[in-house]
């Protein structure tokens, strides 16, 4: 991948799926601990942007995830692996403004189909596959100075 | 301008985060959509919103927003307060409607001193 292999960090954290009172949590972890490993202030924040699109999108959608940081010198990867329905038509799952969101979850303000539309331009590379019956898997990379 | 300033100018009602209202703001943003706050807002905005359920304070929180402010006399759950003073964020309440508010709010910000 043409990195060093100096590992700055690596860890997991689980989603559960469903629930909206925890929403968040992740995200606020993996931007914490971005922040003390001294990564610039933008970079924390579009770690923060794709994390928490990535977590709703879970909890709106899937049964559970693992969600793995890695940062090494240079770059910022994060990996979302869910188990759940899986998207049948990615293509239309990307389009701005394509929501299968049901109205609970409208009601809190969540369902723009806007979620991966935010993933895909605050990352620097952005990959995403999904099984229906199975799960989705996206792979995000940020580059850091 | 300091939030404590747009609160006084506009007779806002101060829900939590008393301690943290000499943050500046920078700028601001409406929205009730949590994705487009989250895609189009920046770091040091006040956010103006009707939405009052918990997950404003992360999106608040991950954007380093300076503060909330609740149009329409909408109050925070009680969950939102909580967590919102556990994450430093103040939340405001405006009887005025999203489009006032933010027309006055934007007049502030832009006016020269
Ligand atoms: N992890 C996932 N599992 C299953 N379906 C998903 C997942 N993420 C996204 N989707 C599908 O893709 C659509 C678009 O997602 P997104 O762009 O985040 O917008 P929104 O969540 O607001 O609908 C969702 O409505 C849903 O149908
Ligand atoms: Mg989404």
């Amino acid at each position: 991948m043409g990195e060093t292999n100096q590992n700055l960090y690596s860890g997991s954290f689980n989603i559960e799926g469903g629930n909206f009172n925890s929403a968040g949590i992740v995200s606020t972890n993996i931007k914490s601990i971005l922040k003390k490993l001294g990564i610039p202030g933008d970079i924390v924040r579009k770690a923060a942007i794709v994390s928490y699109e990535a977590e709703i999108n879970v909890v709106s959608y899937a049964k559970k995830a693992v969600v793995t940081l890695t940062v090494n010198p240079g770059v910022v990867h994060i990996e979302v692996i869910d188990e759940g329905q899986g998207i049948p038509n990615i293509d239309l799952a990307m389009q701005e403004g394509w929501s299968t969101a049901d109205q609970r979850i409208r009601e809190m303000g969540f369902g723009a189909g806007m979620g991966l539309c935010n993933i895909k331009n605050y990352s620097d590379e952005f990959h995403i596959s999904s099984e229906v019956g199975r799960g989705t898997h996206l792979k995000m990379t940020i580059q850091t100075p | 301008m300091k939030i404590e300033k747009i609160i006084q100018t506009l007779e806002l009602e101060v829900k939590c985060g008393k301690d943290y209202l000499d943050k500046e703001v920078t700028g601001g943003y409406t929205g009730d959509l949590l994705s487009d706050v989250m895609g189009n807002s920046r770091e040091g905005y006040i956010w103006i919103t009707r939405q009052v359920h918990q997950n404003i304070v992360a999106v608040a929180s991950l954007k380093e927003h300076a503060g909330i402010i609740l149009i329409n006399s909408c109050q925070p759950t009680q969950e939102t307060m909580e967590k919102a003073e556990a994450e430093k964020i103040p939340i405001m309440v405006s009887s005025l409607p999203a489009f006032e508010l933010s027309g006055k709010i934007y007049n502030l910000l832009t006016a020269k001193s």
